[in-house]
């Protein structure tokens, strides 16, 4: 029951929080001026009536019980005005969510099975040369920014072996083999830092799961090792590496700017980029929401799958 | 004394005497010193021989960002609004000392026909020669649409600049005339007799002295040497300075131009050499030149120290901050816990990048594109901090010798900050230096992306050099590989160091790394 209960309350707040920091990012942008005003060349009657069809002249309060009422509520975020001309702000975002969950949800496969497999092999064979060797590479994937690693792949892999095309296919032909290995580039680049993390946690916490007593139990009562490891080891080391994939999966509607940026993938993290570059407000109202949402909706999987996966952890406890 | 026979039974008297008479008797002094959190923290520090390799080169990194600025700036780097930076663009690496290494400002190369006796031309005229090695001449490459024959070549592409046209004042002609004199090297070459030219295109081609078809293709004569067609009429206001070998003192070293006042001097000089005159060196860039002709290792200097500076600002803002406000949640608990973690929750959720954004369109004109990142950082960043100190407030406040403190009639600032805040000082040392690199990492993201600019004339910052070496990366790996190293070694010696610095301070870690 009190599960329940916490679970509402961090919706509850959930709640709270993203609309108040709507509201910020709302009055923030409305006080912005007009940019098309200053720029030559532009009709400022035609401008001026078309923001009063928009409704875009009334008070700031007003506006925002029609933000809230229309766009939060009702999902219409408006039209863009600088970046897609007259395009409605929601069907072009939906329409470059997919781009961005390929390329994310490729980079999970990619890294969630090879940083459990890292982690594992460093914590079986701990302090001798191959937990050095994982070890050392952890540090580096970690330390080094993803954006170098992937200049250096499309230096290396694209451009001097000529492995891969050097941008991501345009297109929505999303399962094609072409589309599959231009996507690998900026999987890769987009996994590495992901295959470090996995494996610098699941080693952590199997090898302190390694030396506890029940994994001594387990072996006197007859198991071989390696029976000792999956069936008890193995649960336990899950609890906090589980909700940590958890997160990964939720965030990965966010994207990365960057590597979308690198290899021209035509997602969500471009057009949020573009959309800041263009000053298109609509657009940066809906990316931010969505930016936001995600971070929030992430921390509270996180912290909610603590608690079902393992029952002795009780949440919102002091 | 023999001991064997010694009767230790029947010890006299007289062999007995008092150790100690006249002080009394206590406990012997440590030899040893005491020790303390901090020397505990230290000594296991320094048994972690990552970190200490981390430190040095961060040591190393700072004294690069601290002092490359200052003695590596020369006249070249000082001159940024220069317009003859742009002659100079995208040059390779050199350094005599690393030129095992590659870094001898040269790049391998395969050329036509045409280009490679344009070098030729270049060798001929100024006896300095742009190819150091060919490795392969003259060969016909099948896979070719055209005709032509091509040649594997080294080249150097500091002397690969070639000629170009300037156009100078009467002094500036006459500076150049005397330091030819003084030097005996020589930087203008005489000019040519384009008459016979047709295209318009090998007119305006400065590397052009010798007598070409419409394609550009140098018409050897029988002995296979160039034919010089420099111009031998005209004025060319009184050149009196070096002459090029072959010049029988017929040859006109300039063309021109303007009315009889204020006369204008149109020559060929060799790029190579005009450096020489013009900022009092020889042209070796360590790290090379970019697109636009600045030198990256000044520039990269420049970003890094400012980088540093930012992060370590910024870290110090956030444990300020974060400490107060961690404190005075954590210590006074209830309601007022509760509304300063919404206020906390609110921040620490918006997205960094919507933070950034924010204040560089309100804030960006009014204080510049520095003090409103340095907002964005501030705005959301001690909420990490504020979250460790709370935590550390939680755990040590109602222990009994707080209370004990708190019957002495101690004051709630006394307990905060003499009682409590120590215990929590390791942690927040070390979160405070692990803020630096993901300071970087950020920063080096948003000039990455173009949504701040911090590029001034002497310094650059190390995402916007990646970003403009990446559409060049083909051809000119140097311009992004160089910052893409220094990143990468911060990042990694940073993180190191902090890491080490981690676990030497929490002490549930003693004795288990042995």
């Amino acid at each position: 029951m009190s599960t329940i209960k916490y679970i509402c309350k961090r919706l509850a707040l959930m709640v709270f929080v993203f609309v108040t920091i709507l509201t910020i990012c709302f009055v923030l942008v409305k006080l912005l001026p007009v940019t098309e005003a200053e720029q030559f060349g532009k009709d400022m009657n035609l401008i001026l009536q078309r923001r009063k069809a928009l409704g875009y002249d009334k008070p700031i309060l007003v506006q925002y019980l029609i933000f809230l009422q229309k766009s939060l509520l009702g999902g219409d975020w408006g039209i863009s005005e600088e970046l897609y001309r007259g395009q409605e702000v929601w069907g072009m975002f939906v329409s470059k969510l997919p781009a961005t969950v390929l390329v994310n949800v490729y980079s999970m496969l990619f890294s969630v099975p090879l940083g459990l497999a890292l982690g594992t092999y460093a914590a079986l064979k701990k302090n001798k040369w191959q937990d050095h060797l994982i070890s050392t590479l952890v540090m580096v994937c970690i330390s080094v920014p993803s954006f170098v690693y992937a200049l250096l792949i499309q230096y290396f892999l694209c451009f001097k072996l000529q492995l891969f095309p050097l941008q991501m296919n345009s297109g929505s032909d999303y399962f094609t083999w072409s589309m599959f290995k231009s996507v690998i580039p900026a999987v890769i680049s987009l996994g590495l830092g992901s295959v470090a993390s996995f494996t610098r946690s699941v080693r952590a916490e199997l090898s302190e799961v390694l030396t506890s007593d029940f994994m001594l139990l387990a072996r006197t009562k007859g198991l071989t090792r390696a029976q000792a490891t999956v069936r008890h080891a193995f649960r336990n080391s899950m609890v906090p590496i589980f909700p940590m994939i958890l997160g990964e999966f939720v965030a990965i509607l966010s994207g990365s700017l960057i590597i979308e940026k690198i290899f021209g993938v035509p997602g969500v993290g471009q057009l949020y980029v573009s959309s800041i570059t263009a000053r298109d407000y609509n657009f940066f109202m809906l990316l931010s929401a969505f930016y936001t949402l995600i971070g929030l909706v992430s921390g509270i999987v996180v912290d909610i799958s603590y608690g079902i996966i393992d029952p002795r952890i009780r949440m919102g406890e002091r | 004394m023999d001991k064997k026979t010694f009767d230790y039974n029947n010890i006299p008297k007289d062999k007995f005497e008092f150790c100690q008479r006249d002080e009394s008797i206590h406990d012997k002094k440590f030899d040893t010193k005491p020790v303390g959190y901090f020397k505990d923290a230290m000594m296991r520090f320094c048994r972690n021989k990552s970190s200490i390799v981390a430190a040095f080169i961060i040591l190393f990194l700072v004294l690069f960002a601290v002092f490359v600025p200052i003695f590596c700036s020369n006249k070249y780097t000082s001159m940024p609004t220069d317009t003859t930076y742009l002659q100079y663009t995208k040059l390779l690496p050199k350094w005599d000392l690393f030129a095992w290494a590659g870094m001898d400002g040269c790049t391998d190369m395969t050329l036509n026909k045409d280009n490679y006796y344009k070098k030729l031309a270049i060798a001929e005229e100024t006896g300095v020669n742009p190819i150091v090695k060919v490795y392969k001449a003259d060969y016909v490459d099948a896979s070719s649409t055209t005709d032509t024959t091509f040649y594997d070549v080294r080249i150097d592409s500091y002397t690969n600049l070639g000629m170009t046209f300037l156009t100078l004042t009467e002094e500036e002609y006459r500076d150049i005339q005397e330091w030819q004199k003084e030097s005996g090297i020589q930087v203008i070459y005489p000019a040519v007799d384009t008459s016979d030219l047709k295209i318009a295109t090998l007119k305006n081609d400065a590397s052009i002295w010798y007598k070409c078809t419409n394609k550009g293709m140098p018409k050897l004569d029988k002995d296979g040497h160039f034919q010089p067609m420099y111009k031998t009429t005209g004025s060319d206001g009184g050149y009196d300075s070096l002459r090029i070998a072959g010049d029988d003192g017929s040859y006109r070293y300039a063309v021109l131009a303007g009315t009889s006042e204020a006369t204008s001097y149109k020559v060929r000089v060799f790029l190579y050499n005009y450096f020489q005159y013009r900022y009092g060196f020889e042209p070796a860039f360590v790290f090379g030149t970019n697109a636009y002709g600045q030198d990256i290792l000044t520039r990269l200097a420049g970003g890094m120290r400012f980088s540093l500076v930012f992060a370590i600002c910024i870290s110090a803002v956030n444990l300020f901050i974060g400490a107060i406000f961690g404190a005075i949640e954590g210590y006074y608990g209830g309601k007022m816990d509760l509304i300063l973690e919404r206020i906390k929750d609110i921040l620490g959720n918006i997205p960094f990048i919507v933070a950034v954004t924010l204040f560089q369109l309100h804030l960006a004109q009014k204080v510049g594109p520095i003090v409103s990142l340095l907002f964005a950082y501030v705005l959301t960043g001690w909420t990490g901090m504020a979250a460790r100190v709370r935590m550390q407030f939680y755990r040590y406040k109602n222990q009994e010798y707080i209370l004990a403190a708190r019957t002495l009639g101690a004051s709630d600032a006394r307990l905060m900050f003499k009682h409590i805040f120590p215990n929590a000082l390791g942690t927040l040392i070390t979160g405070s230096i692990l803020v630096i690199p993901s300071t970087f990492f950020s920063e080096s993201n948003l000039t990455y992306l173009g949504i701040v600019n911090l590029d001034t004339s002497t310094r650059s910052s190390i995402g916007s050099m990646l970003a403009a070496g990446q559409p060049l990366i083909s051809s000119y790996p140097h311009i992004m590989l160089f910052p893409a190293i220094v990143i990468s070694l911060m990042m990694i010696s940073f993180n190191l160091f902090g890491n080490g610095l981690r676990d030497a301070f929490n002490p549930s870690l003693r004795g288990t790394e042995d």
